[in-house]
């Protein structure tokens, strides 16, 4: 059995030596009006996108979202780039994920990933976690957690990937 | 498993070679995830030594897709599992594996898959690593979209219980319809509205001497959400039908129901939620007579707030399967900017009530010698189980400075959330100060002063008394974090007449991270309590001791 996992993980890793950036997952998410929408129809006219993870109850993440939401403005001005924002809150709190968004005036596409799929299919273990993607769906940077300051690196990366 | 991996293999080889002619060679995903805790005696707040000297969690998923085809495996390793999770947990394995295939709106799935029906509460398969809970299913999923707005979703499987499966075998159905999508008249209609059902069955072996006890056991639930400009309406209602577990002294075999409805209203700058929820007889699992997080099937989210604050989150409330009565009130409103109240920034306030309750007369019971029934609705006079009223003000006060102050107000039955025997409520205040403050664009500090101090009246159970807890977090973006957080206890008699010293919870942290790799290390003595995610919890004991985790995804 030993010999088979080596046999599996050696040829996946051949495979994937010389593969390109790492697509985005094809997944179906819920939108706040409980109708189902997938990844592969995010879009943003060519622009990068940022796909944020989060959760009502997750401190780190509604810090995250709001001091972004200070300069959200002048991002988009300057780089085009979308925010979108995944929820990972279950049934227990998917109701309050649309009061919370318009109570902290967030312009963010909201969607929410109530059983993990999303979450699942990209490897997170905690939130937050953000992504930047392109228009290709590939992921250009991750990052897990947040700390004051994440974001101008966050935006340094966007700038960067925005040439 | 030897048959899977030589499938695997084989898949994954022609894969390869079919990748060689066309150049694309799919993608490879991953995850790793390491904790490690030593533990030494400390008789002073009642912490044990381990043999091992040290514990470890660890595991790893590994996912390769290529167009419309992705697998997936997880190892697991615990050696041996950490204190505060199940020691069944003890080994190695690989629990979690699939393959799954998407075409034309079917989505076909061979092996472990995590699914839920609706809200959850006839039907939830899912994962909560910190409280060692996975009730994956492992057997055949199919999901297909035969038209715009239909999705119908169907499955066989067994679920898992720790390295093995459970015994029972559970068959579901469920059905999803949005009529605005299906039907071209209302395409562009103001009100979304969105049907849905689903059906869950249960066979499992019956042999009891004793009892009849039905060897297939169904249950079923429907469920509405409706939308319409600001206002926006979900409910769904449930039924189990008679699953009696077969104990020798207990038998009960009334069926079990839930409702649960929630509403709210929303528009920029504000949001009111309203919730209520009743629950009888509906411990619903793959398997009659299991106890604990085991082998559920149900999942009935808890109505009550989800509390992040340490001393907040000191008496968490789970939901009662058996029986409960809950409401919940919210409203989230945003002070304006350059507004009195709201200052240059502006502000946020939330406020939040839930109450939980008995049903009359306890849940549903029906045996040789006894029948009954409760009604529907009761709240005056019965049995409170939770009760929490609880405000907070969030606020920008400078460029640099942000605080944000809190108050709860808390009364909670511990006999029922935790099965004692203290006879009295608890009831509880709890204040709570954050500040943040950015000495540099990358460098803040964060400081949290958080005091709870209980009731004293005679009405209610002192518990552990009163306590205090103060953090101090400094981070430097984007790489590192330092923090020391001290928790203290004045020292108490228990109601079992059993004195404890005054005594500090001293923890020291740091962590490096980079990218989505994060390191952690810490030291210090963990308090004994009950930690919970999502409503559902575990209970920890004290220890004393190092940790290190590692998590890291590429």
């Amino acid at each position: 059995m030993k010999k088979l996992i080596v046999i599996l993980i050696a040829s996946i890793s051949i495979m994937t030596a010389d593969a390109q950036n790492k697509s985005f997952p094809k997944i179906d998410l819920k939108t706040l009006d409980n109708t189902i929408i997938n990844t592969s129809s995010f879009d943003n006219d060519g622009k990068l996108m940022v796909v944020s993870f989060w959760a009502t109850w997750c401190k780190p993440c509604i810090k995250e979202l709001s001091t972004i939401a200070e300069e959200y403005e002048d991002w988009q001005d300057e780089t085009g780039v979308k925010i979108i924002a995944v929820s990972i809150d279950d049934s227990r709190n998917m109701s309050k994920v649309k009061p919370k968004v318009n109570a902290e005036l967030w312009d963010y596409e909201v969607y929410c990933d109530p059983n993990g799929d999303l979450k699942r299919a990209l490897g997170i273990s905690t939130v937050p976690h953000t992504f930047i993607i392109n228009n290709k769906m590939e992921i250009l940077w991750q990052h897990s957690g947040y700390k004051d300051g994440d974001e101008i690196e966050l935006y340094e990366k966007i700038v960067q990937f925005s040439k | 498993m030897q048959k899977w991996l030589t499938l695997a293999s084989v898949v994954v080889l022609y894969l390869n070679s079919s990748a060689q002619q066309d150049g694309n060679y799919g993608t490879i995903q991953g995850d790793f995830n390491l904790n490690v805790q030593s533990y030494t005696e400390d008789l002073k707040i009642n912490a044990d030594a381990v043999d091992e000297f040290i514990l470890m969690n660890g595991y790893s998923n590994l996912r390769y897709t290529k167009d419309n085809f992705l697998i997936g495996v997880r190892y697991e390793s615990y050696l041996n599992a950490l204190q505060d999770f199940d020691s069944r947990f003890n080994g190695n394995g690989i629990p979690y594996r699939f393959a799954q295939y998407s075409v034309d709106g079917l989505d076909i799935t061979v092996g472990n898959f995590y699914e839920q029906f609706g809200n959850g509460i006839i039907f939830r398969s899912y994962e909560e690593k910190s409280l060692g809970i996975d009730n994956v299913m492992d057997g055949i999923r199919l999901k297909y979209r035969p038209t715009a707005g239909l999705t119908i979703k169907s499955f066989f499987g067994t679920q898992r219980f720790f390295f093995e499966q459970g015994p029972g075998i559970v068959r579901g159905i469920d059905a999803e319809l949005n009529l605005n999508e299906s039907f071209k008249g209302l395409n562009n209609s103001k009100t979304n509205i969105l049907l849905g059902a689903g059906f869950i069955s249960r066979f499992q072996e019956s042999s009891n001497p004793v009892y009849n006890l039905p060897e297939n056991v169904g249950a079923y639930s429907v469920r509405s959400t409706i939308n319409r400009g600001k206002i926006s309406f979900n409910s769904e209602y449930a039924y189990k039908y008679n699953d009696p577990d077969g104990g020798v002294t207990y038998n009960n075999y009334a069926p079990g129901n839930a409702i649960m409805s929630n509403m709210s209203y929303s528009e920029r700058g504000l949001g009111i939620i309203v919730e209520a929820h009743r629950v009888d007889n509906m411990d619903f699992r793959s398997a009659r007579g299991v106890t604990g997080n085991e082998l559920t099937l149900a999942y009935i989210p808890a109505i009550t707030k989800q509390h992040t604050y340490t001393l907040a989150a000191f008496y968490p409330f789970s939901t009662q399967p058996m029986g409960e009565l809950g409401f919940l009130g919210e409203l989230n409103y945003n002070i304006k900017k350059k507004s009195t109240l709201g200052g240059k920034y502006g502000a946020l306030l939330t406020v939040n009530y839930s109450r939980v309750n008995a049903l009359n007369g306890g849940n549903s019971v029906l045996t040789e010698n006894e029948s009954h029934t409760p009604i529907f609705f009761s709240v005056i006079g019965e049995d409170l189980y939770f009760r929490d009223f609880n405000i907070e003000l969030k606020k920008k006060l400078s460029k640099k400075a942000k605080l944000t102050t809190s108050y709860v107000d808390m009364i909670y039955n511990k006999d029922v959330v935790q099965g004692k025997n203290v006879g009295k409520d608890i009831h509880a205040r709890i204040g709570i100060v954050e500040l943040n403050y950015k000495l540099k664009p990358k460098h803040t500090i964060r400081t949290e002063l958080q005091y709870l101090s209980v009731d004293k009246d005679e009405k209610y159970d002192e518990d552990s008394g009163d306590w205090m807890m103060a953090l101090v977090e400094y981070t430097f973006a984007p790489h590192w974090f330092f923090a020391v957080v001290d928790q203290y206890n004045g020292g108490y008699t228990d109601y079992e007449q059993i004195v404890h010293e005054a005594v500090h919870y001293l923890n020291i942290s740091c962590g490096y991270s980079s990218g989505t790799n994060r390191f952690e290390l810490g030291y210090g003595k963990k308090r004994e309590g009950i930690f919970c995610v999502g409503g559902v919890c575990k209970n920890v004991p004290s220890s004393n001791g190092f940790t290190f985790s590692i998590t890291s995804s590429f």
